[in-house]
Parts: structure tokens; sequence; C-alpha cells
């Protein structure tokens, strides 16, 4: 049950100032401007009196219904915020389309594209949110779920201290099914690593390859065989190759569980901050260089020196001959 | 409920067809007999002419399937999203059927409270991962398809993928239009590895016909041919049917 061009198109494109008014329960929202579009629906930022909240609108009735299931099983997991929580859901008899349009309303997170997080405050923040993200991750795992669709847009970044939050459940799945939803670029089916049963290792893969995509300049797109294709890309890249080992088994679906991948990027992260240190803890090195350098120079100096001087002799010795 | 099997045609194609019976209504046909009909249009670039695209929605909505127009590009990651979601929408037109029937009135999803349908997505996406599904693959290989048909055939692998790592059984038949003596030639007899394709697109020979109407007439008396052996065999294994007042 997509939703039909038509219908997404209007729904899309609704006008800032549109009042949403819920025929179950009454309340009303005022949208204040797109956040942004996927596959099965739009959510508009909006608020109903002085709160602010995230609308999610669809034509697809099954969809959103599942997604509020999902939303609604994340909100009994204490202590862990594993998705935006879930404030109302209801119909709305919009004066555009004939038919009533669903709708939830859900918190509002404020905060920035993890990819375009890291573009403006540097790669360094990459492993760092990694960490979070896994956490979190793992937390969901231990619940039975797999969170499916992972990439950069389903992820924000959000608060100081910055902290990582997930979005978009659509893709969620207990353990053991299909994963329901994906994006090709970080789907292990699509690279040829693997299956698209949700298990930890899935998350993991996709989990790589949004590290991958945010610290590497392109766009990447297959070509030939995958895995040699994003080992290469981590090979070329300075940044990556830090954290090649961890990248790769992620990629290989060798890690069983998030904390265990969680505990090698923390380890190669520190191993390399320390290594860093040494290197500027010995400066004698370079020096040492230089003076050679200037050693090389004054060599030079002294050949032209002595073959200027012979020239000279020669010249003399020319002229003595001439004029005797 | 009882468990059965869903049936689904998936036509792909790259335009109209030109020989033989209007194709929307043997999905029609198709659809009276509970299978399923989704067809996939490709495109090289620009836009699919009206007129081809125009049938394909027709054999779509007469199939009681779903439709799509795309470039070959994104063609892997459309065939795995149509099947599921045609899947998920003739599983709810059968979890309609049913409250229609407790409630005895016309009582959809769309009518009950926000909050009730939760609890009706979850039969229908348990359902959705625990049915038997047997997909029939009809590809058009007549005049330009011919330089398309690696990219079906990674898409193919891609949607025996996705649908194999559901809990439900799942069998793949293809069969190619025009045939050398039929007008659709079956390359693949049931099975669940969809794999096996890799063999079987060089030996592909394209004429001028594109008789869509006859392939599909072909693929659901394939259909039934299967079902007859099998209720020799007493195996009890029957297909959901769909009603088309639906």
């Amino acid at each position: 049950m997509a939703m039909s061009h038509t219908s997404k198109n209007r729904l899309c494109n609704l006008p800032p100032g549109t009042v949403i008014t819920g025929k179950w329960h009454g309340r009303s929202y005022r949208l204040l401007r797109r956040l942004g579009s996927g596959a099965n629906g739009v959510v508009y930022l909006a608020e109903n009196g002085r709160t602010r909240v995230a609308v999610k609108l669809s034509d697809d009735y099954a969809s959103l219904a599942s997604e509020m299931n999902i939303l609604r099983r994340f909100a009994k997991v204490q202590g862990a915020a594993l998705g935006p929580s879930l404030l109302e859901a209801d119909d709305w008899q919009s004066p555009f389309a004939r038919e009533t349009i669903p709708f939830y309303v859900m918190e509002y997170i404020e905060g920035e594209n993890f990819a375009a997080f890291i573009r403006r405050r540097g790669k360094e923040w990459a492993p760092v949110l990694m960490m979070q993200l896994l956490s979190v991750l793992d937390r969901l795992h231990q619940e039975g779920w797999v969170f499916g669709d992972l990439k950069p847009d389903n992820l924000i970044v959000t608060g100081s201290p910055p902290s990582v939050r997930l979005l978009d459940v659509g893709g969620t799945t207990l353990q053991g099914r299909a994963v329901k939803e994906f994006t090709e670029l970080y789907d292990r089916g699509y690279w040829g690593l693997g299956s698209r049963k949700a298990e930890p290792s899935y998350d993991l893969f996709a989990a790589a390859m949004v590290m991958i995509s945010s610290c590497c300049p392109g766009p990447i797109e297959k070509k030939g065989d995958g895995r040699a294709q994003l080992l290469s890309i981590i090979e070329t890249d300075r940044f990556l190759t830090r954290y090649k080992e961890v990248l790769q088994k992620a990629l290989d679906g060798r890690y069983r569980k998030a904390a265990d991948m969680r505990r090698d990027l923390l380890a190669a992260s520190s191993r390399h901050t320390s290594a860093e240190n040494e290197r500027k803890a010995v400066p004698s090195r370079r020096s040492g260089r230089q003076v050679k350098r200037r050693r090389q120079a004054r060599g030079i100096v002294e050949t032209v020196v002595i073959a200027a001087a012979l020239l000279g002799a020669y010249a003399f010795y020319i002229y003595w001959q001439l004029a005797m | 409920m009882r468990k059965g099997t869903l049936r689904q045609i998936l036509l792909i194609t790259d335009g109209c067809s030109n020989h033989g019976e209007d194709p929307a209504a043997m999905a029609a046909l198709a659809r009276e007999q509970g299978i399923t009909v989704n067809v996939i249009g490709i495109l090289d670039q620009g836009a699919m002419d009206e007129n081809g695209r125009r049938e394909i929605e027709a054999i779509a909505a007469a199939g009681g399937g779903m439709s799509q127009v795309v470039y070959a590009k994104q063609l892997s990651q459309t065939v795995q999203m149509v099947t599921r979601q045609a899947m998920t929408q003739t599983l709810q037109g059968l979890v309609n059927r049913e409250l229609k029937q407790i409630f005895g009135s016309d009582v959809s999803l769309e009518d009950l409270p926000p909050d009730k349908r939760g609890q009706v997505m979850e039969v229908v996406d348990e359902l959705g991962e625990t049915v038997a599904l047997d997909v029939l693959i009809l590809i058009d290989t007549s005049g330009s398809m011919k330089t398309k048909l690696p990219t079906v055939k990674e898409a193919l692998i891609d949607l025996s993928l996705s649908l194999n790592a559901r809990m439900g059984e799942n069998r793949f038949s293809v069969f190619i239009f025009p045939g050398k003596r039929a007008h659709a030639e079956k390359m693949i007899d049931w099975t669940p590895r969809i794999e096996e394709l890799s063999t079987i697109f060089p030996k592909l020979a394209s004429g001028g016909l594109t008789p869509t109407g006859p392939a599909l007439r072909e693929a659901i008396a394939y259909f039934e041919r299967k079902r007859s052996l099998r209720s020799w065999i007493g195996d009890g294994d029957e297909p959901y049917i769909e009603e088309s007042s639906l």
C-alpha cells in the first residue's frame, strides 16, 4: 500500500499554518514546517498550544499502525530512549482529500543530521557518536529488536554535550524475521555480505557503513566485488584506516553483540590517541633531519667556490700564455 | 484463520503488448483465481510512453496488485518492495474480511480507532512473516529488453535474498515470453532458490512479438496445473482466494 503519487505530493506540500484536527480525540496541531519525508509518510514540525511536536502523516494506515506498535513497545523499555516517544494517534478529515488521513504525534527532537554534524564539527566526532550509537543498539538488541534501516538520515545529534538518537522506526523488526525496511547502501544483502534476516550483526554492518560514508568525502556506489571495494575505501582514507580492524570485522558480520564492537572501537581510538601523543613527545628526529639538510647545502657552496677558483686560475693561466 | 499460500505473478516488461488477448483481462482472470498480479516497467532513460504506462497500471489494477515504473538502476529495491507490499495488501484484505465476519458490517482497518489498528496490524505483520509464498516471475524478453536482462537477474537474486529472510516458505518459478514454441516458456520450475537463475539467461533469443496477454494466461494455467497435481498427492495446501468484491 504505497502512497499514490498525487496524494503523497499533496501531503508533502501542506502549507505552513495548516491546522490538523483529530477526529477521535479532537486535539489540533498547527503545522510549522516540513521536517522530512520517507517512503511511507511525511513528518512536520507542529505546535499544540506552546508545545512543539513532530507529526507524521501518511495515507498508508497499515505501515503507520505498525510504526506506532514499535514506538509503544519502545516506551516500555526503562532507562533508555530508543526512539522518539509517541504522544497521540488520530485521524484527520482533511479538506483536500475525500478520505481521512491517519497521523501520529511524537516528541520533537531538535538537532542536526548525523552526517552534517560530522562534516561541520570534524571526523574525530565519528567514533564518539558511533560508541553512543552502539550503546543504544545494544539495548535495542537486548529487547529482541533490530533497528533495520540504520543510516545517517535516521540518526539525529541533539543537545550539548552532543548525543545520538534514533529517529525513524519504520525498519525496526523483531529478531529472526526479515528486515522490514532498508536502504541499499547500508544493507549487507546489497553488498553481497549476508542475509536480510534481522539479527544484531545486520545493524552492526549498517553501523560500520554509517561511519565509512560519513567520513568518506564522495558518494559511494557499489561496483563489482563489494567487500574489496569497501576495504579499499577504508585503506585509502587516513582517518578510517585507524579503525580498519573494527570496521572489517563488522562488515564481515563477525560481531555478535553491539557491546563487543563498541569495546573494540574504544580500544582503537585510545590506541590511536596515545600513539599521537608519543610522536609529539619526541621532537628530536625532525631537527636531526634539518641539520643534515643544512650540511648538504654547505657542501654545495663549497663545491661552487672551488670550481670558481679553479676556473679563475685556468683563465689567468691562458691569459698569461697569450701575453707571453 | 487457516494458513495457506499466497500466490503472485510478477510481470517485468518495458512496453506495450502487441499480440493476443488484452493483458488486463488476463490479470483480472488471475485475480478471480486468487492470484495477485504485480507489474514492473523498466526504463533506460526518459519517460515511458503513455500507452505503455497506462497498460502497466491497468494490468496491476485488474490483477489486484501493484505497479511501478522505474529506471533499471532502481530495479532491485523496487522488485522486493512491490512484492512485500502486495503481500501485505492481500493479507490485509483477508484480515478485513475476517473483521467483517466478526462485526457483521462494513468494518475495515480504517474504521477502527487508531489504537485498535495496531492490534490488527500485528496479525498482518505476523502473517506476512510466516505465510508461504509462490511467485511466478514472467519476464518480457522481446526486443529492447535484451540489454536490461542482467539487471533483471540481479533484481531477482535480490528478491530471493529478501524473501528467504522470512520465516515462511517461498517458491519461485521463472517464465520468459515470447517463448520458442509457446507464448511463454518455462525457464525454472518451482524452487526455493532463485540463484539457479544465473544459468538461464544466455539461452534467450528475442523476437518481435510481445504477447503479454497470452503469456499471463499460460502463467495462470501453470499455477493451476501445480494445484491439480498437488490435490492428487493430497497435500491439502490450499491457496488463499481473495474475492474480487473486496
